[in-house]
């Protein structure tokens, strides 16, 4: 399954790419009067674009099973290469911020289900409505007017601050974290909304369940019954909603990343995207469909983690 | 039929309050250019950055515009897009998911596979892939969205389309030697419209979303022609100095969104209450 959808990606990246006007050539030469055709076709040559774009798709192919993702339009330095001074920094994002969500949804959506109607259970509803309702990008303008300019509490983008050297260690952790403070929350709290619904709805279900009115019928206190009798089952809807909802949580990247000026993969994305370094864009998808198949796999295993009842072949 | 409906739907706050918004801002919408106090691309340079104040509610933005007008006006811009880039999606969803579900077999197989990679694939990136390549304009971020969204829409009527192939009303419309297209659009669709319509009612708030983030990034929406996104990339660059330009444009775009959400969980306990929650 892996290996077709890798090339479905990549094959409607590159199409996108090759079918839409314009080219890095025109960028190249537009805004010089003394580019001549000669030169713009040997630009072309030189980047491989006369070919047909079957060809090129498959050159691409062919150097992609070699690791080799080629090198940046821009400034000629391997795409791996670029990727991998990046990638670091996205998935530490996105690591912190899926614990964030997985870490505060569950409790929340236990209680809200445990309480159901009580205060609490609705006041995390209107949250949730409002979560799902909010635009990140918005959410993330208002948090830095607060806390980056009001107070001052946080620094407004990037990842570490122009003195980060005359730090101690202990200071470079607490300016890392202070970096990393507004972009995880948000792009914590837009997932979080919708994933505590489903952990209220699944413990609702579960605590129907006759298994459940067993447990309670032994006298077991309730706190021991919610914990090791509702919780795992309930937690297996969730575990799968959360592995597809990675392709939103890394797309986001490529709109926190820029609001922030945060120095991740997903801001090299845009950047490449809008100076067309196709090598760079292909590697990004490429890279961003790994990252998105790899959080599903990873999905899998815990599903058979959370649930023993399934069993992968052998 | 219709009656059980609307009283359920009377009897559903949410669902009322969720109507209610979305009536609003399409009756805004519609009646922008009156309601409107001011020109939104009159500038004026001399009030530029105002706060908000009894002669501009919302404040001015750089060049002087009156920021109400553009909000007002805004909202027409994101209905449209959000509107159309539904009825992209439902057109196609609507007819990948029945063919799919009623044919079977290797067609089935190859369109939810295509489905699946589509899926997988970060949304957002395809999109600014699409709309910087050709040229940022609205009806580009219309189509792109569309043409990106349509793939839960197909699964869920491709379900829905499943279940309902082998019910008995169906086999006696194939059996009375209906044609195939007579079949599915008399017979099959009506069952699967209300899914259909929770969906689409959701999706317009995702729409919106995209959209305002698009023309935020400066992908979507260009100026001076307003949009709720592009108002906020104004805000963002005077956010030391002017807290009105980021403040009100995201409020609408909460609003809506809020909106057309609760109008669509509502419809879903209305239409289809074996669905809803509880």
């Amino acid at each position: 399954m892996t290996v077709p959808l890798l090339i479905g990606i990549t094959l409607v990246s590159f199409l996108v790419m090759r079918l839409a006007p314009g080219g890095p050539t025109d960028a190249a030469t537009d805004l010089n009067v003394k580019a001549s055709a000669d030169a713009r076709a040997r630009l072309t040559k030189l980047y491989g674009l006369d070919k047909p774009w079957p060809v090129q798709y498959g050159l691409w192919l062919g150097r992609l099973a070699r690791l080799d993702f080629g090198k940046s339009f821009k400034d000629d330095r391997p795409v791996l290469q670029k990727i991998r001074e990046r990638l670091p920094a996205t998935l530490a994002l996105n690591i912190l911020s899926l614990l964030l969500i997985f870490g505060a949804a569950v409790p929340l959506g236990v209680l809200s289900a445990v309480k159901q109607n009580s205060l609490f259970d609705r006041t995390a509803t209107v949250f949730v409505f409002v979560g799902y309702a909010i635009p990140a990008f918005w959410l993330s303008l208002l948090l830095m007017i607060l806390f980056g300019l009001k107070l001052g509490w946080l620094p407004l983008s990037g990842l570490r601050s122009l003195n980060h050297d005359e730090f101690s260690a202990a200071g470079k952790i607490l300016d890392l974290a202070k970096h990393l403070a507004l972009p995880v929350f948000v792009s914590a709290f837009t997932g979080l909304a919708g994933l505590s619904r489903y952990m209220r709805n699944g413990v609702l279900e579960v605590i129907r369940q006759d298994y459940v009115r067993t447990a309670r019928a032994k006298g077991l206190p309730e706190s021991r019954v919610i914990r090791t009798h509702a919780l795992r089952n309930a937690l297996i809807p969730v575990v799968t909603i959360l592995g597809l909802s990675l392709p939103d949580l890394i797309g986001g990247s490529f709109i926190f990343e820029t609001i922030f000026a945060y120095p991740g993969m997903g801001r090299l994305g845009y950047d490449a995207i809008i100076a067309r370094d196709y090598p760079v864009v292909m590697g990004v998808g490429t890279m961003a469909a790994l990252l998105t198949l790899l959080g599903n796999l990873t999905a899998d295993l815990a599903y058979a983690w959370v649930d023993p009842r399934i069993r992968y072949a052998r | 039929m219709l009656r059980l409906y609307l009283r359920r739907f009377l009897g559903n706050p949410l669902a009322l309050a969720g109507a209610v918004v979305v009536l609003s801002l399409v009756a805004l919408a519609l009646a922008s250019p009156w309601l409107s106090p001011t020109d939104p691309l009159q500038q004026d340079l001399i009030h530029r950055l105002q706060p908000p104040s009894p002669a501009h509610w919302m404040g001015t933005d750089d060049l002087g515009r009156d920021v109400l007008s553009r909000v007002i006006t805004g909202a027409r811009v994101s209905l449209a897009v959000g509107g159309l880039a539904v009825g992209i999606a439902v057109l196609l969803g609507t007819l990948v998911g029945v063919l799919a579900g009623y044919h079977g077999g290797w067609v089935d197989a190859v369109l939810m596979r295509a489905v699946d990679v589509l899926l997988c694939f970060p949304t957002i990136f395809l999109i600014l892939m699409v709309v910087a390549f050709l040229e940022p304009n609205i009806l580009n971020v219309m189509a792109v969205i569309g043409l990106t969204s349509w793939m839960g829409l197909a699964r869920l009527v491709r379900g829905e389309t499943l279940s309902l192939r082998e019910r008995d009303f169906m086999l006696a419309a194939c059996g009375l030697g209906l044609s195939t297209p007579r079949i599915l659009g008399v017979h099959l669709l009506p069952h699967i419209v209300s899914p259909i319509i929770v969906a689409a009612t959701l999706g317009v708030g995702g729409a919106v979303m995209t959209e305002s983030a698009l023309s935020f990034l400066g992908l979507g929406v260009q100026p001076p022609w307003p949009s709720w996104g592009n108002i906020l990339t104004v805000g963002k660059d005077y956010l030391h100095i002017a807290w009105w330009l980021s403040l009100f444009p995201g409020l609408a775009i909460l609003v809506t969104v809020l909106g057309f959400n609760l109008l669509g969980e509502g419809l879903r306990d209305v239409l289809d209450p074996r669905l809803g929650n509880e």
